[in-house]
């Protein structure tokens, strides 16, 4: 076949198979050349930075540079014992060049982070160093206090020499390597972030499935009423959707605010006593409730969209043919919402795990998420490569989210408004 | 939505439980919105309705918040509110020219990694924002362009443009290719067929996608909170701190004109979906 289209010719008396994919791949040229503004534009300013964040999560390169010649020769150094002149002579030479520099203060800071009692050491390490004399600078260190002679610290330092590290993908989970180099997790009441990632997820989870109990009925409703009646209700839905995020939080704040609006009606109704009410801001009420009206309208538009293709005769067969308007709706009107419930999940449970403005401003402290926690990692402790290191963290799950979704579903089915 | 006369009871009695479900949730949706309104015409300074409000007492109402938010000494909300058109009007520009052009090369059948493509250029709309703000920050932050409006309108661009290329290519997938073939035969160059025939055509797409960038940088708070610096202090930043440090009910005067604001953005937002689904011939 190949053989004989290659002998037609075009008018030009270049073969037709030549001259066709000349134009094919023009016009892949063309439709590339029309993406690639936008695309180049996102790769640098977005994809890259996100490839940067990487970097700076596993870069612990700092130390390393600050003491080239110790870790050149630790290399020979078993670790049992405390390590031959030689690793003392060229700690000393980093250090007293460090000192020159003015850098020594930030290498005791680092060190510290490793070992706890380096900052004092390493303080009277450069008042006695000034003194020294050359050669045998073992004894001369070791001198100088005791922990110099001791082998943990030296082992400390080592454990610093790689450029690159885990240790804050670790401090993420509330685990770190110990001095035997294996991963534990820290004491039982310090594991803050493990909490954190469970309080997201349960919270992300159970808003999710609110907001599904929540958009399924209303959502049934809009796609079955006549179009004048569900235009006008379709209103209460796209109104909040198009509302400032900040807007609607502040209206739950007045709400649920103490003197607010809904503990008057509590009140009122005699469900509780005046001088008794309950909290019902700043904790995870407060977060599950603004949450769950903010993100209610994303769950709604995909499943009303889904929801109105199905034909209302299906339900009618379903009946017709015996079964109950319960097994109708169960066997058959169900099963077709599946991909609409599947998008609306998917959308809700992925915003809802990097939310950040609504449980920083009426979640308190028992209902912040582990954003919050990105975020004052960013602008409190300028701690950037834990931040990005949680930030990733988080990224790979919800990609992994995603990614599952897509087998299942397909992202194609996904629309707005 | 009229049940038929031979329902049974209990039948009956699920479909009224069914309709008092869905007006509280209707309410949980709509009510929260317009607790706003009548607290910011408060003549207290206080965020609950007083006992004057209550018995509709004339004297309990006033325009003390919308005064204080126009003409307020010291209040920011002048400048945060120039900030705000500002960068939401040229992020907004800079989203739908981007996003329209890479929108009509991905609609096209010869496209290639069409899937991959797709996913770099809706990926700011999956990542959570917040990583969004970190990444774009680290990027600003080496450019030099932190706290400047340029870092902002470039970053509500990113943060913008899955909204364009989305609503765009949904409006290209029902755009029947043959006209703008039929204009080039008849001698018309690549650009005028798109001036004059393509774009009047996706108008409606163009638009809406444009709305969701526009409210999307209107409305931007997390990755401005790490960008901005006092100059660059934008409305939802002002609400932000304002909701943060002293609940003053001037944010209620500006929340209602938000509110306002959205409303008219979700009209307009609706006629032009509606025109467009009678241009694509879907009539429902």
């Amino acid at each position: 076949m190949s053989i004989e289209t290659g002998k037609i010719l075009t008018t030009d008396g270049i073969p037709l198979e030549v001259s066709l994919k000349k134009a094919e791949r023009k016009n892949k040229i063309k439709a590339f050349l029309l993406v690639a503004p936008l695309l180049f534009f996102l790769l640098i300013t977005y994809i890259f930075p996100i490839g940067d964040m990487l970097m700076r999560s596993v870069d612990d390169k700092m130390v390393t540079e600050m003491l080239p010649k110790t870790f050149k020769s630790m290399e020979k150094w078993d670790g049992k014992e405390l390590p031959p002149e030689e690793v003392f002579e060229s700690f000393y030479l980093d250090f007293q060049k460090l000192v020159e520099e003015k850098r020594d203060g930030k290498l005791s800071t680092q060190l510290n982070y490793t070992k706890n009692g380096f900052k004092s050491i390493l303080k009277k390490l450069r008042r006695k160093a000034k003194n020294f004399e050359e050669g045998n600078y073992k004894e001369q260190i070791m001198a100088v206090h005791q922990r110099w002679a001791d082998v943990e610290y030296w082992r400390a330092i080592q454990r610093r020499a790689p450029a690159y590290t885990s240790q804050k993908y670790l401090k993420g989970i509330d685990m770190y390597k110990n001095e035997e180099g294996n991963i534990v997790s820290v004491e039982e009441d310090r594991r803050i972030h493990r909490i954190l990632w469970l309080r997201t997820l349960e919270i992300a989870f159970f808003v999710t499935l609110l907001c599904f109990l929540m958009a399924y009925p209303i959502a049934h409703l809009l796609a079955t009423l006549p179009m004048k009646y569900s235009n006008l209700l379709m209103i209460c839905v796209l109104l909040p959707f198009w509302t400032s995020l900040l807007v609607r939080t502040a209206s739950w704040m007045i709400l649920l605010q103490q003197q607010g609006v809904v503990n008057d009606f509590f009140v009122m109704i005699g469900l509780v006593a005046d001088d008794n009410r309950p909290e019902m801001m700043f904790n995870k009420t407060g977060t599950y409730v603004a949450m769950t009206q903010i993100l209610l309208p994303f769950m709604v538009l995909p499943l009303y969209s889904v929801m109105k293709t199905i034909s209302p005769s299906l339900m009618r067969a379903g009946k017709s043919l015996g079964g109950t308007p319960f097994v109708a709706f169960w066997k058959v009107y169900f099963p077709l919402t599946i991909p609409g419930i599947g998008a609306g999940c998917l959308l809700v449970f992925i915003l809802a795990i990097g939310y950040y403005i609504t449980p920083a401003l009426v979640g308190g402290a028992s209902g912040t998420l582990i954003s919050n926690q990105i975020a004052f990692h960013m602008k409190s402790t300028l701690d950037w490569s834990f931040a990005s290191a949680m930030g990733l963290m988080l990224l790979a799950g919800v990609l992994a989210i995603y990614w599952i979704y897509n087998k299942l579903v397909g992202v194609d089915n996904i629309k707005l408004g | 939505m009229a049940l038929p006369k031979y329902t049974e009871t209990r039948y009956r009695v699920w479909h009224y439980f069914y309709i008092i479900i869905c007006t509280c949730v209707f309410f949980f949706l709509i009510a929260p919105l317009f607790v706003i309104f009548p607290l910011s015409f408060n003549a207290e300074e206080f965020l609950s309705f007083s006992e004057g409000m209550k018995n509709l007492d004339p004297d309990a109402f006033s325009l003390r918040w919308y005064k204080d938010m126009i003409y307020g000494t010291k209040n920011p909300w002048g400048l945060a509110a120039k900030n705000s058109f500002i960068i939401a009007i040229f992020a907004t520009l800079g989203s739908v020219i981007l996003g329209t052009v890479a929108a009509l090369g991905l609609s096209s059948r010869h496209m290639p990694y069409k899937g991959l493509i797709m996913a770099t250029l809706i990926s700011p709309m999956i990542v959570p924002l917040i990583i969004s703000g970190v990444a774009i920050f680290f990027f600003m932050a080496k450019a030099g362009l932190a706290a400047t409006h340029t870092g902002i309108v470039l970053a509500h661009i990113i943060l913008g443009t899955p909204f364009v290329v989305i609503t765009v290519t949904a409006t290209l997938s029902g755009f029947d290719h043959s006209v703008t073939r039929a204009a080039s035969s008849l001698g018309s160059d690549p650009v005028n067929t798109f001036m004059k025939i393509t774009l009047p055509l996706i108008l409606p797409g163009v638009i809406s996608g444009g709305l969701f960038a526009f409210v999307t940088s209107f409305d931007e708070v997390v990755v401005v909170l790490f960008l901005a610096g006092l100059e660059n202090t934008t409305i939802p930043i002002q609400m932000w701190t304002g909701l943060r440090e002293q609940l003053s009910p001037t944010i209620l005067a500006v929340a209602t004109c938000l509110i306002i604001l959205s409303t008219l953005i979700l009209v307009t937002a609706e006629l032009l979906r509606r025109r467009s689904e009678r241009l694509r011939g879907i009539n429902r």
